[in-house]
């Protein structure tokens, strides 16, 4: 129940895009349409949900202080958490590689339609911010990481689809002024769609 | 080849990392509703892409191609965790109101992207000129933005009430919704919106 709770309000509470704006240079890039949005909000979400245990393993049986005493009492006190930030980035990195190397593999056709996408990945801030919340956050469980990986993963898929739904329509119908074309008007689009879901504010269940 | 004054000077507003190329924005939007943490913010970034820019100009020839993000990420890395190590020493409390945005540094597309577009074909010293470069004019967007949302949303600037007492008085009130994230998408949306008035060339065609 707890993590069902954490899960919805990953996904409209504590959205990547609307309540944090992390991963936005992809989500301003690739939100021109609907179909390479969604493919890239799949793979986002993916990612999310995979690193996100890995790195709370990590965090929780090597890198915080006093993880380490499982190897025995003389290791009680090594603190290594100065250590996390590279350790998370690099997880991120081969995780990202290794995807790759199987989806292209075994998922040729998805390969085809998520590649370039991919290597994207690496750099895009919303994985990493969420190893960095789930460390800051002190997470119980690994339950509770995949959750809350598979939420904000799908939270900012929700966001990019449909943002990038706005931006189909707005870029046929509706006469912009010129300088706010493009990248401009998908920033207050953005920001109405953020105000729009601070409604969900509250929600529990 | 551009010259050495150009790499230095073109970020500041006609190449700019944020409005122009559309780069860095999370942090952007994240660190801005006070002037403060905006400040510390820019300083860190210039910091990170100047060095950064220089390890990767100097090592770029021996660096294999297919991993060199790798590499990338783990020289920008390294950088980080020495600045988020001193900011949480010398300037602890303005380190806790960045939180994870300092960590964030390493996935800002600014670094990623100026590695790759500059320092891995250029030598050290127009890298380091134009780390910096890029670094300011990102700190630039951060001070302008950080400006608006504390003056419009709190009153004040650096933590100092600059609204004088006697307007509050006559009815004005700080506009909360500036301080609330989403307004620093309307900030940056209206800086790009002037800013392209003024450079027409700028402007998207269709």
């Amino acid at each position: 129940m707890e993590n069902l709770n954490l899960f919805i309000r990953s996904i409209f509470i504590d959205n990547m895009i609307f309540a944090y704006f992390l991963g936005m240079c992809s989500f301003i890039a690739v939100s021109k349409n609907v179909k390479t949005a969604l493919g890239l909000g799949i793979a986002v979400t993916f990612m999310l949900t995979i690193t996100l245990p890995i790195n709370y393993l990590l965090d929780t049986y090597v890198l915080r202080e006093g993880a380490l005493s499982w190897l025995g009492s003389e290791y009680a006190e090594v603190d290594l958490s100065f250590l996390s930030l590279i350790v998370f980035i690099a997880v991120i990195a081969s995780m990202t590689q290794l995807v790759e190397m199987v989806v292209e593999k075994y998922a040729p056709a998805l390969y085809a339609s998520l590649g370039i996408f991919l290597p994207l990945i690496a750099v895009n801030c919303a994985i990493l911010g969420g190893s960095l919340f789930m460390q800051q956050r002190d997470f119980a469980g690994v339950g509770t990481a995949i959750c809350s990986g598979l939420g904000w993963g799908l939270g900012w898929l929700l966001a990019i689809t449909a943002v990038a739904a706005v931006r189909e329509r707005v870029s046929q119908y509706s006469n912009v002024p010129a300088p706010l074309r493009g990248v401009g008007i998908t920033f207050i689009i953005t920001a109405l769609m953020g105000i729009a879901f601070m409604s969900f504010l509250g929600i529990k269940i | 080849m551009m010259s050495n004054k150009n790499v230095f000077f073109n970020p500041f507003s006609k190449d700019n990392p944020v409005i122009v190329q559309i780069l860095g924005i999370c942090s952007v939007l994240a660190v801005t509703a006070k002037l403060e943490p905006a400040i510390v913010m820019g300083l860190s970034v210039i910091a990170v892409l100047a060095f950064s820019n220089v390890i990767i100009s100097l090592i770029r020839k021996t660096i294999p191609t297919n991993i060199r993000i790798i590499v990338q990420l783990v020289v920008v890395a390294a950088l980080v965790v020495i600045v988020s190590q001193l900011l949480q020493a010398y300037a602890y409390n303005v380190s806790k109101q960045l939180s994870v945005f300092i960590g964030l540094i390493i996935t800002n597309c600014i670094l990623m992207g100026r590695l790759e577009a500059f320092a891995m074909a250029n030598r050290p010293w127009p890298s380091f000129l134009d780390g910096i470069g890029n670094g300011i004019g990102y700190a630039i967007i951060l001070v302008i933005v950080g400006f608006f949302r504390e003056l419009l949303g709190s009153g004040s600037l650096f933590g100092i009430k600059v609204v004088p007492q006697c307007l509050y008085d006559l009815g004005y009130s700080d506009n909360g919704l500036m301080i609330l994230p989403p307004m620093a998408l309307i900030v940056v949306a209206c800086i790009i919106w002037v800013h392209r008035s003024y450079n027409k060339d700028l402007q998207d065609k269709q």
